[in-house]
């Protein structure tokens, strides 16, 4: 392609963003939807960033119902389709449902990509692709991108490139095994011994892969597995068939909870040593093969450099609620690293932000808090004509909030006896600015998992929790809830 | 240096060993505040327990400082064990960086390592008798 066709060629810009899978395509959406001058850039050559090339084993893990009580397209219906970008027009919404072969209710990898170069595509998403983001600098307020293209300076860059750099712990001798991303032959492992370092997604994904293969598997890592939690969550496709075999009695796959003190090289085999975090004692394996599924983490370039504060053993970037970095100002971040801003936790509860189904709601909120911070431009204030019914509806059936519980909530200002919906905001902002006299609408969970929808309403600056009975069919419109939530609010 | 070891360090986990260190690192999340960021808030449901692996805090009642916490120092375990709402605020003074244990699996770790809840009664302890020298 000749220079000339390229959009965003170097120079100034409000934002910029970088990459072009999901997090930077709803990014830069939602920018492009307030009118904020951006830039996209891209090193791939087209859009759908990690799931070009992942997950390894083709499934995803995240849910998606062609079919649900609500109609496909509603904003209901985003509650049910977790992998599909979110907008405004009827031509962009739910795409990825309309590609799916229902072999699953999950996507496959290339279903998934093409609902993402279709939705950048229809929203006609402009991208400079094959521009690579080399390095940053601040010139003043300014910061500076150097980029295999130019220089590009901007008011505040959003990174959004995945958490998909293949990382390693710091286990001595892990140089020898094979890295998750490089295990997509499972043919490989036909009759041989394989030792999986790792029990998260791609630890279980992996085990699960090679399972027709292999002739014996162990998994292993320091942190037990949270049966309970798994079992309820999309994630079990890919852990509990390889825990369900150990646990009727491990014909040949193992699930331990041990700290790996090295891996040595016998003969053609591989030693690993362990030792138990769970249980008091050492077992060592021979094996032809370990598998290091040790996740990953953000490609974070030279950011680490100019001060950039992390988590996770330097693998996500620690983040504040508008996911800006808690140590370098006007440096943001979107897509899977969004997860680097845990909120307020409560009950222990994370974010969804590591998947599309969650971060494309920050992706919304991220564009209007830059619209606000860059250009002072308050958002859209819709009369609420109707208080109560509204809060109901929300706790009822607001995806971003039933995605995002206890992360994102819904905010309605009182003032002179009338209400305004203040829309989305992440609840650690809303609990801790001081504000008028305002309700907040939230999505909870207890410590048992059950599901509470609960009212924040902040007046002369004291904020009370309420929260509302729990329903089996989580519907908050009869009329007990209407009388609790008239009390919260009169 | 990785969490275990940072844990490996302080008062608190001085009796467990490294592997037992491990398992706690990789079974609960750090997280990071920006200096000014709440961490526990009064009077609101759900507050975990956390462990200040670096930087400080301060115990705030109405926006009043009444105590700093430094490396080390844990706090939410009132409200994580009683399942009230915290009395007070903690807000980050400087970049904090903690351990973060939701309360039920702060019961099960105190449980699975008694060693764990000794050290903590202790320091618990020893914040009672300082508070009620204080009083008049």
């Amino acid at each position: 392609m000749a220079a000339v066709e390229r959009p965003f060629p170097p120079g100034d810009y409000d934002v910029v963003v970088v990459g072009s899978g999901p997090g930077g395509l709803q990014t830069s959406y939602c920018l492009r939807r307030l009118g904020i001058r951006h830039a996209l850039l891209s090193r791939d050559e087209r859009p759908g960033g990690m799931f070009q090339r992942y997950p390894i084993f083709q499934r995803l893990i995240t849910w998606t119902k062609p079919d649900a009580p609500v109609e496909r397209g509603s904003r209901e219906y985003e509650w049910y389709d977790h992998n599909s970008l979110v907008a405004d027009e009827p031509e962009l919404k739910a795409l990825v449902p309309a590609l799916m072969d229902r072999a699953y209710d999950l996507p496959s990898r290339a279903e998934m990509e093409a609902g993402l170069a279709a939705f950048a595509e229809r929203a006609q998403i402009e991208a400079r692709y094959g521009c690579t983001w080399e390095s940053t600098r601040y010139d003043g307020d300014q910061l500076v991108l150097e980029t295999s293209d130019g220089e590009y300076r901007c008011r505040a860059a959003v990174f959004a490139l995945g958490v998909t750099v293949p990382w390693r712990a710091a286990v001595p001798g892990l140089e020898h095994a094979a890295h998750y991303v490089d295990t997509h032959v499972p043919e490989r492992y036909a009759g041989r011994d394989v030792f999986v370092v790792g029990k998260r997604n791609s630890g279980f994904e992996v085990a699960q892969g090679i399972l027709p293969w292999a002739r014996s598997i162990v998994l292993g890592s320091p942190r037990p597995v949270q049966t309970d939690a798994l079992a309820l969550s999309a994630l079990r496709i890919r852990y509990l068939h390889p825990y369900d075999e150990y646990a009727r009695g491990g014909p040949g796959t193992y699930v331990i909870d041990v700290t790996i003190d090295r891996i040595e090289r016998v003969d053609e085999r591989l030693r690993v040593v362990t030792q138990g975090t769970t249980w008091d004692g050492t077992l060592e394996f021979e094996v032809d093969d370990v598998i290091a599924a040790t996740g990953f983490q953000a490609p974070l370039q030279d950011l680490p450099g100019l001060g950039l504060v992390t988590v996770a053993d330097g693998r996500i970037p620690a983040l504040t609620p508008f996911w800006e970095s808690v140590s370098l100002p006007g440096v943001y971040f979107a897509g899977n690293a969004s997860q680097g801003a845990r909120g307020i936790g409560k009950r222990g509860a994370g974010a969804s932000s590591s998947s599309v189904n969650g971060f494309r709601y920050n992706a919304q909120v991220l564009a209007q808090h830059l619209a606000e911070r860059l250009d002072g431009r308050e958002p859209r204030r819709e009369p609420v004509a109707e208080l109560v019914p509204f809060l109901l509806r929300e706790l009822t059936s607001a995806p971003e909030l039933w995605v995002q519980k206890g992360y994102l909530c819904r905010v309605v200002s009182a003032a002179d006896g009338a209400h305004f919906d203040e829309g989305l905001v992440p609840l650690a902002s809303f609990l801790d600015s001081p504000g008028p006299d305002a309700f907040a609408a939230s999505v909870e969970v207890d410590e048992s998992g059950t599901i509470v929808p609960t009212l924040y309403a902040r007046r002369g600056g004291e904020i009370r929790e309420h929260q509302l009975e729990p329903h089996p069919l989580h519907r908050y419109d009869g009329e007990s809830y209407r009388k609790h939530v008239a009390a919260v609010v009169s | 240096m990785s969490i275990a070891e940072t844990l490996g360090q302080l008062a608190l986990f001085a009796d467990l060993t490294p592997s037992q260190l491990e398992a706690i690192a990789h079974s609960h999340e750090e997280d990071v505040f920006a200096a000014g960021e709440r961490v526990l808030r009064r009077g609101l449901s759900g507050g975990n327990f956390y462990v200040i692996l670096e930087g400080e805090a301060a115990v705030e009642i109405g926006g009043e400082a009444r105590h700093q916490l430094m490396r080390g120092d844990f706090f939410g375990e009132i409200s994580a064990l009683t399942g009230e709402a915290p009395t007070a605020d903690v807000v980050a003074t400087t970049m904090l960086r903690c351990l973060v244990i939701p309360a039920p699996q702060l019961e099960r770790l105190l449980l699975d390592r008694p060693q764990l809840m000794l050290r903590m009664l202790r320091m618990e302890a020893r914040r009672l008798r300082s508070t009620l020298e204080w009083q008049p």
